[in-house]
């Protein structure tokens, strides 16, 4: 008989693999990706294609020249580029998304360790970077009409227009490309949920708290809430494909269940204080970064109890 | 059906379809017999016989050798062959009896004769339970007379039969269910005359519905024993999530299950003790499931303890493959062995052979999914106490709470990056438990 194979137990594992998980990731975006694509148009897609090769190519040379593994197939560098071209506009200059996924694989992933070391979420501070540092090229609403600016339904919300509802929910309007279709977003939500790749804790606590915040700042501010002034807010902007792809990002976020929750609360809050105070309209990206820095306290404040320690114990001692 | 059940734990298919079907074979052992003396948590038993002398089933060869220990019985007939180190499950080497069987099981005198247990003291009771050598048979292996000896001051609610078999693969408890439940409830029944106020519950995995029908229906004229069918999830036979699903107590790991009122017996140990005490029948056989891809009949034997184990292997229709891994036990706790060699001892519930072994897979950076955090069943942070036990940092380990681990394995199943969570975590636990003995030695 061969040599038998003796290691410590357990003896037996899922099938499931980091690359799944990736692979499940971007399974989920595809939905709302591929509405941008036929809403925006070819150029869209010539985006995302470049973000994602950009980020996979930064990897793998960065690898490469430091004679590291290369971690390139767990697919945790076409995630990062499908998120920064998510939320990137389909009329951004070709070298935006290449400038973009060398900035978040390089500077925010690989220099703090690769895979599970970052603290901030890649695709999102090079979006930030970008926004920083090329205002203007970024903020320039992508139109369908040609040559006339389109306002986003954020926007127009701001300025007290009413916005369709079912724009909103198919995501017939203006917007970043991945961002703008609700049911497509859902689709995936649901998708990721079904497959467990996330809890539902931090989406729902990110949605939730924002439009709450929103709607009890616009009250101090003295203004009128109207539903569809929060629909807009929930659904019209950034927030829902922030809040499901985005904040879920596992190597950013809290592990722990209440870590999760208080963590989603914070994203929601910071949302919105920037949506209603600041000068931007938007806000989740920043929210979400700012968050990520909170991420290891949070996680130390919501360490989890063991289960012999609390609750109910031997009535007899 | 209401399921009871704890949060974590991880679904795993359990293959249990491969042997559940196969009635309980009795096994005749052709080879020697060899007794090891630690097959029990606790001090090993000491060997009362030497080379030469005639044993009989049923005769005691080997004394506890501490309050925490048990008793070795023979379970053939035959002679002492050698009293030597012989190689364990577990790969270390330890003291073993060798007993050359002569096919007569000539047993000693009242060996299976009927007891009226009720008749019987407490103290009487617990004393036929050390007699006979009984040890948790699902695993443990903690001698079951030390389990039943309570501390004065301390009242037992429940008495919790261990039916749940969660882990992968394993039938004999299943087996037992559908042929021998009466016995068990039995057994049961013996418990409870000792703790008068206590009531009998059988927690059985939702997986094994006749198994459940049958035990129902054997206790179904006992006021004090019911049966809760539980959810099927693994580790829901671990002692602590048993109590803490079936009665919402919980302990952690400086209490007994008697801190907190209840006392838990695997399925096959109330059998045992329903042996010992009624029919006077000490410990000497077990039923064994052999089974996986790598074995051509996967069967259930009742097999003498101390038979070995590739001959269990041959009665099972011997290899259909060359087996990549053999395991001691399921495949979530079991432990590999690198030799067919070894014997079967009281806690040897499953021979499982694998074709092809998948435990291999090269461990990557954690992606932070929070899978492990999930599926812990005492709710710790397995990624953290990882990382402070390679960075061998005791001190935090412990603060972290790392010395709750059941070393389940749930958070190395679940984990996609493939980390070895559950085996540093177990290391480290050890480490510390190990220092923690030297330190008290020494004051
Ligand atoms: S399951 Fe594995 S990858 Fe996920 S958090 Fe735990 S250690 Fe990290
Ligand atoms: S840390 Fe221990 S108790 Fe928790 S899942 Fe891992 S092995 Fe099981």
């Amino acid at each position: 008989m061969k040599m038998l194979n003796v290691s410590i137990s357990p003896h037996i594992r899922t099938s499931r693999t980091t690359t799944k998980v990736m692979l499940d990731v971007i399974i989920a975006m595809s939905p709302a990706m591929i509405f941008g694509y036929i809403y925006f148009g070819w150029y869209a897609l010539l985006i995302s294609v470049l973000s994602v090769s950009s980020c996979v190519l930064t990897e793998f040379v960065y690898e490469k020249i430091m004679k590291l593994p290369v971690t390139i197939g767990d697919l945790s560098a076409v995630v990062t580029g499908l998120v920064l071209a998510m939320c990137l506009y389909s009329t951004s200059p070709w070298w935006i998304p290449v400038v973009g996924g060398v900035f978040a694989i390089l500077v925010v992933k690989m220099l703090f360790g690769g895979i599970g070391q970052n603290f901030m979420n890649p695709a999102l501070t090079a979006r930030c970077f970008l926004l920083l540092s090329f205002s203007r090229i970024m903020t320039a609403y992508p139109s369908l009409t040609d040559g006339v600016s389109a306002a986003t339904p954020l926007s127009m919300a701001a300025a007290g227009q009413h916005v369709s509802y079912f724009e909103m929910f198919f995501g017939t309007h203006s917007g970043s490309i991945g961002e703008t279709s609700t049911i497509a977003i859902l689709i995936g939500f649901a998708y990721l949920l079904i497959r467990r790749v996330i809890s539902p804790r931090i989406p729902l606590c990110v949605i939730g708290s924002t439009v709450a915040f929103v709607a009890l700042f616009t009250v101090m501010k003295g203004e009128t809430v109207t539903l569809n002034y929060l629909t807009v807010h929930a659904m019209g902007g950034g927030l829902l494909a922030g809040a499901v792809f985005m904040a879920t990002d596992y190597t950013t976020s809290p592990v722990t269940k209440w870590g999760r929750v208080i963590y989603g609360i914070a994203v929601g809050l910071i949302t919105a204080v920037i949506r209603c105070f600041g000068g931007s309209g938007e806000g989740i990206s920043f929210a979400i970064i700012t968050a990520n820095l909170l991420t290891p306290i949070i996680e130390k404040l919501t360490y989890p109890k063991p289960l012999g320690t609390y609750g109910k114990k031997a009535e007899t001692k | 059906m209401i399921k009871k059940t704890f949060r974590g734990g991880v679904h795993i298919k359990d293959m249990k379809h491969l042997s559940s079907g196969s009635a309980i074979k009795e096994y005749k052992p052709q080879t020697d017999l060899v007794y090891l003396m630690n097959q029990h948590i606790g001090a090993p038993a000491v060997p009362c016989v030497k080379p030469g002398d005639r044993v009989l089933v049923g005769q005691t060869i080997a004394e506890p050798g501490g309050f925490v220990s048990a008793a070795v019985i023979s379970s053939v007939s035959g002679t002492v062959k050698t009293v030597a180190a012989h190689i364990c499950h577990n790969g270390d080497n330890a003291l073993a009896i060798t007993v050359a069987n002569d096919n007569e099981y000539e047993a000693v005198e009242g060996f299976g004769v009927e007891r009226d247990y009720t008749q019987m003291t407490a103290e009487e009771i617990i004393a036929a339970v050390k007699a006979a050598g009984i040890v948790g048979m699902g695993g443990a292996g903690f001698p079951t007379h030390v389990k039943l000896s309570v501390k004065p001051g301390i009242k037992i609610d429940y008495i919790i039969c261990n039916g749940a078999e969660c882990e992968p693969y394993i039938t004999c408890d299943y087996r037992l269910m559908l042929e021998q439940a009466d016995k068990a409830v039995l057994g049961m029944k013996i418990v409870l005359s000792i703790f008068k106020d206590a009531t009998g519950i059988f927690g059985i995995e939702s997986n094994k519905p006749e198994g459940i029908a049958k035990v129902k229906e054997a206790c179904k004229d006992e006021p004090r024993l019911s049966v809760v069918p539980l959810k099927k999830k693994y580790p829901q036979g671990g002692e602590r999530v048993m109590i803490t699903a079936l009665t919402k107590r919980r302990i952690n790991s400086k209490m007994l299950p008697a801190d907190a009122g209840c006392i838990v017996l695997n399925f096959s140990t109330a059998i045992a003790i329903a042996e010992a005490v009624a029919y006077n029948k000490p410990l000497t056989h077990r039923i064994v499931t052999v089974t996986g891809d790598a074995v051509n009949t996967p069967s259930n034997f009742d097999a003498p303890i101390g038979t070995n184990v590739a001959g269990l292997v041959e009665a099972a229709g011997g290899f259909k493959y060359e087996p990549e891994k053999i395991i001691f036990g399921g495949p979530m706790m079991g432990a590999a062995v690198y030799t067919l060699d070894v014997p079967v001892n009281k806690t040897t519930s499953c021979i499982l052979l694998l074709k092809k072994d998948t435990a291999v897979p090269e461990p990557h950076e954690c992606i932070r999914c929070g899978k492990c955090l999930t599926v812990c069943p005492e709710h710790l942070m397995p990624i953290k106490l990882k990382n402070t036990a390679d960075a061998n940092d005791y001190a935090e380990f412990e603060k972290l709470n790392g010395l709750e681990c059941i070393g389940c394995g749930c958070c190395t199943y679940i984990c996609p990056a493939k980390r070895r969570l559950s085996q540093s975590i177990t290391a480290a636990k050890q480490f510390v438990l190990a220092e923690k003995k030297k330190a008290a030695a020494k004051k």
